[in-house]
């Protein structure tokens, strides 16, 4: 029964986004059959085979209304600020050639796999540091380095404020 | 409006541009996985930014799914760019690939 539902609750998200993305597409209202048709049948293959990855484990907290808010305050204001610098940073490099790269370890001390994953992301999508691995069972995140500054760095040399954030949004 | 379409597209492109230089200039798979992967995608932000400001100054129903749909482009990119990196990265460590001129490589030193 639980089973069901969480596929019906994925099933659900998907069709939305699949809805949002093929807005305005037919004379019937505003999606034609077709579209709908096509959306109900992808969406329900994608359920059957994500709904594992979506609710186990916790990832249902994403869904948290007041996380998608912090999320975007997050989004718009530390993360675009870091990634901007960090592109002009790569950019510097691209075009001097000046690189020490290397690939470090360090533990920020999440505990759940939607802050882990948050991390991941946030700092992977930040040029310059590349998460390679990260250890399920102790959280040792091993990120490649383009400029390494320190052998044994803190979370906060290799990503700044990204812990933080990933603690209060995802975790 | 068209000001700000076009400098959203110049910095889109120079970004883009960057990434493909780092692609020839780097010398390993991973740091051209940071030029090639990430100047892009910051590229390619801004290059959405102006599909979307096109599409709201544009308005009418036509305007507003080109600003819905291309914001929906750019949550996914930002969703599977690091994904699909990582991924490529991870790859290439367990294949056994070195980081050139690593100064420290402690992901060997575990196993």
């Amino acid at each position: 029964m639980r089973r069901v539902a969480q596929i019906a609750a994925t099933f659900a998200l998907a069709f939305l986004v699949y809805l949002v993305l093929t807005i305005p597409s037919g004379p019937l209202g505003l999606w034609s059959l077709d579209e709908l048709l096509a959306g109900a049948v992808i969406s329900f293959l994608v359920a059957l085979v994500s709904y594992r990855l979506l609710w186990e484990r916790g990832g249902g907290r994403l869904l948290q209304p007041w996380r998608w808010v912090l999320f975007l305050v997050y989004l718009l204001g530390p993360f675009f600020l870091a990634m901007a610098k960090a592109n002009l940073d790569v950019a510097y490099r691209v075009i001097t050639g000046r690189i020490r790269p290397g690939i470090v370890r360090f533990n920020p001390g999440l505990r759940t796999d939607a802050g882990r994953t948050f991390l991941a992301n946030s700092i992977t999508l930040t040029p310059g540091t590349l998460t390679l691995e990260v250890d399920e069972a102790t959280g040792d995140f091993y990120v490649h380095w383009i400029n390494v500054r320190n052998v044994d760095p803190t979370p906060e040399e290799v990503c700044g404020p990204f812990p933080k954030w990933a603690k209060v949004v995802a975790e | 409006m068209s000001a700000l379409i076009y400098a959203f597209l110049a910095i889109g492109a120079v970004f883009n541009g960057l990434g493909a230089v780092a692609l020839l200039r780097f010398p390993d798979v991973y740091t051209r996985i940071h030029g090639a992967t990430k100047c892009t995608t910051f590229g390619s932000i801004f290059s959405i930014l102006a599909v979307v400001v096109h599409g709201a100054v544009r308005g009418g129903g036509d305007g507003i799914g080109m600003v819905i749909r291309a914001a929906l482009a750019l949550v996914f990119l930002l969703l599977t760019n690091p994904t699909g990196s990582h991924a490529l990265a991870r790859a290439a460590h367990r294949a056994g690939i070195k980081p050139f001129q690593a100064v420290v490589d402690r992901l060997e030193e575990r196993k």
